[in-house]
């Protein structure tokens, strides 16, 4: 009975460093690309899991989509956005109305890639917008600017009569499925890397560790804000539209600051600054919730609680400002390496 | 001439922190400015960096207009600085640090960042290697992985030097580069300011207390007290001036 808690700890340990062996094996990402695509197609297909599961694998994928792309502004840059929920609205009515007023029903499982694509871009366009005051506020000034947009997109959408007003749009059709989920999680995560580790994303980075010093080491910030502030409500905006498709409602009442808020939850969760934080976030939190379900109302309590504990033992989130060997490109992790092999090869044969 | 400064002044509210400001720089030139705490040295620094927009007075470099200028534009024009507190993106990379200063130098456009497309790779490989290049001058290659709040305080210093210098300037300001260092860093620092300037093909302007230092390298020397500019002129001159003699150590004394 003594011997129990170290042979836990034990397997904890061992499973740990299994952990650390998988993540850090680039060899294994491309097959698991390639198997998660074809379970992505098989399940639904051959009903290999019921409904409900697939639903929650679904929803998963949609807050990849949004914490990873929240991340970017909140994480990465260091800014304070809770605006994130109004960027997914206008995603969701631009997508909803073209697939409910606008394109003919037998023709919108078709054409749906262009019509997330065409909520993405509702969304980056309003980013735009939202960007412009981020050249002069930051911080708790631009968390309250965000929120003063969050407002305004949900006044907007309540007055206006042609799209349901408070009443929202009834009978989307179920357009999302599983590997259309699974094929723009990896389009997110993949854009969203190639971005940070490009000069613009570590423009970005910089901006989070010292702004006046990064304009003086000549980085545009202006040019990477909106960059950054683009690329983020265009996912967003790509998160609603498929939002809107398997939800098959959409009302302004979804897109309040309680949405803004589970995104914030899942980003400080997962960890800033990191793409396989903003994943580990997104997918803890949404089963987190339905697993905690038969706890009614308690589990309310219970998730901000987590909250708060991590907040205090690890402030960054689970994985804050780490990142699996799987996201970072190959040439990025052995620069130095390869810079230094090159070195050594030229002064030999010089000697 | 490189730099030009005329009758630069600036405000704070109704405080005048630097009035007539003027200074003639000649390519590669060594200019120290001294002057009491507080007397406007490094305000000139923002001013001429852009970090502050002068109320008033002209600054050009090569003729061009820097005032008005973002700070981003004056660097890319080739004005780097240091700073009298280091100012390191502290949880980035040594390699990271030096890669950002090569911002306005990159020669892919976000699309191809995004996709990973065209000039991409070659370019990263080129900034990569250009960066290590540079961090192998300064004696840092081994730590190019390394978090650079990670390094001490003596090599944190160098790196900022390094990074001002992957932007690739012509003019150099140093920020009280010898602050926290005992006379024997002073005297290895001194070298090392000589040997920069001489292998990058620079002009120097530095902001220093360190009299030993400021007067064993710098060619020029200009004395600010309360905004003013005190006096000007060689350091052998400077040295036996009346009025820098007041300002610093009040009535009578000796430098």
């Amino acid at each position: 009975m003594t011997n129990q808690p170290s042979s836990i700890k034990n397997w904890i340990e061992r499973l740990g460093a299994l952990w650390e062996k998988i993540v850090s094996n680039r060899k294994l990402l491309p097959i698991l690309l390639v198997v998660g695509l074809l379970f992505s197609f098989a399940i639904p297909q051959f009903g290999l899991l019921n409904q409900y599961v697939v639903l929650i694998m679904i929803y998963v994928g949609i807050n990849i989509i949004l914490s990873t792309s929240l991340n970017l502004i909140n994480g990465y840059m260091g800014e304070f956005s809770v605006g994130h929920a109004g960027f997914m609205a206008v995603g969701a009515y631009v997508s909803a109305i073209l697939t409910t007023k606008v394109i003919p029903a037998n023709l919108a499982p078709w054409l749906f890639p262009l019509v997330v694509i065409a909520g993405g871009v509702g969304a980056g366009l309003i980013g735009i917008l939202v960007a412009v005051p981020s050249f002069k506020t930051r911080g708790d000034y631009l968390a309250i600017v965000t929120l003063a947009f969050l407002m305004i997109v949900k006044s907007v959408i309540e007055n206006i009569e042609a799209i349901g007003g408070p009443r929202g749009i009834p009978g989307v059709t179920l357009l999302t499925t599983l590997p259309w989920t699974f094929i723009w999680v990896v389009i997110t995560v993949w854009v969203i890397r190639n971005f940070v580790y490009s000069n613009f994303g570590r423009g970005v980075l910089s901006i989070r560790e010292d702004e006046i010093a990064s304009d003086l080491m000549s980085v545009n910030s202006r040019q990477v804000k909106m960059l950054a502030f683009v690329i983020s409500s265009f996912f967003a905006g790509v998160a609603g539209a498929l939002f809107a498709h398997v939800l098959q409602f959409i009302s302004p009442r979804v897109f309040d600051i309680v949405k803004s808020t589970d995104i914030l939850i899942m980003v400080y969760l997962g960890g800033i600054g990191s793409i396989a934080g903003s994943i580990l976030g997104a997918v803890i939190f949404t089963i987190l919730l339905e697993v905690l379900r038969p706890l009614g109302m308690w589990r309310m309590v219970l998730m901000p609680l987590v909250l708060v504990i991590l907040m205090i033992y690890r402030p960054r989130g689970i994985m804050g400002l780490r990142e699996f060997r799987w996201f970072v490109p190959g040439y990025d992790l052995f620069a130095s390496k390869i810079w230094r092999k090159k070195k050594e090869a030229k002064d030999a044969s010089a000697s | 001439m490189l730099l030009q400064a005329k009758e630069v002044t600036h405000y704070f509210g109704g405080l005048c922190a630097v009035s007539n400001f003027n200074l003639d720089l000649e390519p590669h030139e060594l200019v120290g400015i001294i002057g009491p705490n507080g007397a406007g040295k490094t305000t000139v620094f923002n001013l001429i960096t852009g970090v502050y927009k002068a109320s008033r007075g002209s600054i050009k470099i090569d003729g061009v207009e820097l005032v008005g200028k973002t700070p981003n534009q004056i660097t890319a024009l080739g004005i780097a600085r240091t700073f009298q507190n280091i100012r390191l993106f502290k949880d980035l990379s040594v390699l990271d640090n030096v890669r950002i200063a090569n911002y306005s130098q990159t020669k892919y456009n976000p699309v191809e960042a995004l996709f990973h497309l065209g000039r991409y790779d070659a370019e990263e490989k080129r900034m990569a290697e250009h960066a290590m290049d540079l961090l192998a001058v300064f004696k840092l290659q081994d730590y190019a992985d390394e978090a650079s709040k990670n390094l001490p305080y003596g090599l944190q210093r160098r790196l900022e030097i390094a990074r001002a210098l992957a932007t690739n300037p012509k003019i150099l300001l140093l920020d009280e580069p010898a602050a926290g260092m005992n006379p024997n860093e002073i005297g290895q620092l001194m070298e090392f300011i000589g040997w920069i300037r001489k292998e990058f093909d620079l002009t120097i302007i530095l902001i220093e207390h360190q009299m030993r230092l400021v007067m064993g390298i710098c060619e020029r020397l200009k004395v600010l007290d309360f905004g003013a500019t005190l006096a000007e002129g060689l350091p052998k001159e400077i040295q036996n001036n009346p009025k820098v003699m007041e300002a610093y150590l009040g009535e009578g004394g000796d430098l």
